[in-house]
């Protein structure tokens, strides 16, 4: 199965800006709810993400519980050189998945 | 026009069936206590200091009529150059009355190239949100926005 789902473009011009799209498959329950005899379910989110390209971090986000179910984030870089992005979700429980992408820059 | 905090119709047919089940019950709720205006204001303190907060530069794209509170779509996007020398640090965003008052925090820098981040929240009642920037000079920039909400979101039962 594929927990993550990126969408980065394949080929851009340097200095163009790119948008990149980003999706992790996770529950993000958010230990606030409960269930019909009154128990707690226990929190369970993502709570850090992390985009490098070439290694240089270009982005960074912390999660709360109010981020909803399977999380979806976009945001934007400058093509600068070509090579891989790379995705990094950490989270409760241990909770560590990675993803990568490559661009080639014209 | 505010729902009733227990008469969620979820929550309703919850209790519905389990009474049915059960015989007649006492209803009982325990509700965590959700976050309140003095905790938005903390949570907002926790980030920007002691610094002053202006209003503008920052965009929040959010509906302001969502039917389902589980997932909201929410754009926030900075009028700011982005230049090695100028551009947004870091974009916070804040809710008044979910049991938590941040929503998340987003890192950018000189190399984001458009000051924008997207993503998809959760909604526990209708409320305001709160986005503030922090630019390379260290100045920090707020915009807020009503949303209503008509499924309420994060703490309705497991069912």
């Amino acid at each position: 199965m594929v927990s993550a789902l990126i969408n980065v473009p394949k080929k851009a011009k340097r200095g163009e800006i790119i948008e990149i799209k980003t999706l992790m498959s996770h529950i993000m329950e958010t230990g606030y709810r409960h269930t019909a005899t009154g128990a707690i379910v226990p929190r369970d989110i993502i709570t850090g993400f992390t985009c490098r390209y070439n290694g240089a971090e270009i982005f960074r986000a912390d999660l709360f519980p109010a981020i909803a179910a399977n999380p979806f984030i976009t945001f934007f870089t400058v093509a600068t050189e070509s090579g891989k992005f790379d995705f990094e979700w950490i989270g409760d429980n241990g909770f560590s998945e990675t993803a990568s992408a490559s661009i080639i820059v014209e | 026009m505010r729902q009733h905090k227990t008469s969620t119709r979820r929550e309703f047919l919850g209790f519905a069936g389990s009474a049915a089940a059960l015989g007649a019950v006492p209803i009982v709720t325990l509700r965590p206590a959700e976050a309140t205006p003095a905790m938005l204001a903390a949570a907002i303190r926790n980030v920007v200091g002691e610094a002053p907060v202006q209003t503008g530069k920052v965009k929040l794209e959010i509906p302001p009529l969502v039917e389902n509170g589980n997932t909201v779509p929410m754009t926030v996007s900075v009028a700011s150059p982005v230049t090695p020398d100028d551009y947004v640090r870091s974009i916070h965003v804040f809710n008044e009355k979910n049991p938590q008052p941040n929503i998340g925090n987003f890192y950018l820098g000189p190399r984001a190239g458009r000051a924008q981040v997207s993503t998809r929240i959760r909604l526990a009642d209708s409320q305001k949100i709160v986005a503030i920037a922090r630019l390379a000079d260290g100045s920090f920039w707020s915009i807020s926005a009503d949303v209503v909400v008509t499924l309420a979101a994060c703490t309705e039962e497991v069912i």
